[in-house]
């Protein structure tokens, strides 16, 4: 298993936290993973939303002083 | 001090002339020694490739010299980088010179790689460079008819293009007397019809007004060309009888072989705009991995300031200010009709009623940006 990378996509707007989780997983190997940071609310919501549809992984989220972390793994 | 540039597209030309601006009595005297290395010796206003792909303006009035366009106290050369030695401070180019340097401005750009992704090469009509614009004005011109499909790869640039190609598209096919005989469909990679949340908002009625059908969470896999489906990477397919794709994008070549950022994204501080881990190194444009808009106008405002810091450490020995995350693009909205979106790392975008003025401000500042390029605007 490859080391968990940091994207940190706190205070942006765009291309915003999803788009730049995506650009990440497309470039990665199955197995990667990923802590993404976010202070969009949306990405509480997105981010599994669209790892559900597309069959990633989600490994955990929690707030930690008003930045959202949350934590995938790429699953094909 | 030797300051090199590397790039002459907008966020590398505008570094360089404001350098060049800034420094001018450093530069008469020896102490300072601006050169810009770039690829081409034509400079393209990109955003026009949007007007040619619908007819609206020709390839050549797309371009300037990019000599025309720089001050004279700056060191210019034709001749592109192939190899970053950031560990000697030098960078090789493919006219076999060397080039030292104290500061280096990496401002190189993206482009688009639609041979990474199955078949969209042959399946799907693009406007990023200039050959496949004409080619897809082309293609709408021979058009009679049927479903069009407009699909968006990550990470492209010029995050607005989706949204505008899809009310010029309208605006093209009710000129032409055939709105009624072409299906229009729109499909985004996230979970709304733009990144933007207020554009989304705001796109949403203007779409459904304008008959375009929506599909977000598609992310394209590949084309079956054959059979004319485009396939999503959430297993769903759409059929096309033609087929506009916003192609993926990455960073150049060189930056990718010299392992100075993964997908030639180079890791940079967001505020300083220093490549990570590098203190003479600095990134601007869409060279960058900062998660911001892969925009010109994000490169002309991140070239502003970073050329205000380098003559800043030239002259006192520290920057002056950070970038704030600036960037503002126009939206046009069809009809004649445009808005615009600006915003920064803290503040969202507050979407105005897109109006006839903020189109034909548009349509000026297409002659403007050749203000804009020289650092004067």
């Amino acid at each position: 298993m490859s080391e968990m990378r940091i994207i940190d996509a706190r205070d942006t707007f765009c291309p915003g936290p999803l788009m730049e989780l995506i650009s990440y997983m497309k470039r990665a190997s199955v197995g990667d993973e990923f802590e993404l940071l976010s202070t969009d609310k949306g990405s509480i919501n997105d981010i599994p939303e669209w790892i559900k549809k597309v069959g990633h992984e989600m490994l955990s989220s929690e707030q930690v002083d008003g930045v959202w972390h949350i934590k995938v793994r790429k699953a094909k | 001090m030797r300051i090199l540039v590397v790039g002459g597209g907008t966020a590398g030309t505008i570094v360089a002339n404001n350098l060049a601006r800034r420094l001018t009595a450093e530069t008469r005297a020896g102490k300072v020694r601006i050169t810009l290395l770039s690829a081409s010796d034509r400079h393209m206003y990109q955003p026009g490739l949007l007007y040619v792909a619908f007819g609206h303006m020709t390839p050549d009035q797309l371009y300037r010299d990019e000599a025309s366009l720089l001050e004279p106290n700056i060191d210019f050369h034709v001749d592109p980088v192939t190899k970053f030695n950031l560990d000697k401070n030098q960078v090789l180019t493919a006219g076999g010179k060397t080039h030292d340097y104290d500061i280096l401005v990496i401002a190189t750009g993206s482009r688009m790689v639609p041979e990474e992704t199955p078949g969209l090469n042959e399946g799907a009509e693009f406007f990023y460079t200039e050959a496949s614009a004409v080619k897809m004005f082309k293609r709408l011109r021979e058009f009679q008819g049927g479903k069009v499909v407009v699909a968006v790869g990550v990470p492209h640039k010029c995050p607005i293009a989706p949204v505008e190609v899809m009310f010029m598209l309208h605006d093209y096919f009710t000129a032409r007397g055939i709105r009624d005989k072409v299906q229009l469909k729109y499909h985004y990679p996230i979970g709304r019809i733009h990144t933007i949340e207020n554009v989304a908002i705001w796109a949403k009625p203007e779409f459904a007004r304008i008959g375009v059908e929506t599909e977000t969470l598609f992310n394209i896999k590949e084309v079956d060309v054959k059979n004319k489906i485009l396939k999503s990477e959430e297993d769903t397919e759409v059929p096309y009888d033609l087929l506009i794709v916003i192609p993926a994008h990455r960073g150049m070549e060189v930056l990718e072989r010299d392992n100075l950022g993964e997908g030639g994204w180079i890791p940079t501080d967001r505020f300083s705009l220093a490549m990570k881990g590098r203190d003479n190194v600095y990134v601007v444009g869409d060279t960058t991995n900062l998660p911001v808009s892969k925009t010109g106008s994000a490169a002309h405002f991140q070239a502003e300031t970073l050329a205000e810091n380098i003559a800043s450490i030239v002259k006192i020995g520290a920057p002056v200010r950070d970038y704030d995350g600036k960037v503002y693009c126009f939206i046009e909205a069809g009809h004649d009709r445009a808005t615009y979106a600006m915003f920064n790392y803290q503040n969202p975008p507050d979407l105005k009623p897109p109006s006839k003025p903020m189109h034909w401000f548009k349509l000026s500042y297409n002659q403007m940006y050749w203000t804009s390029v020289r650092g004067l605007l």
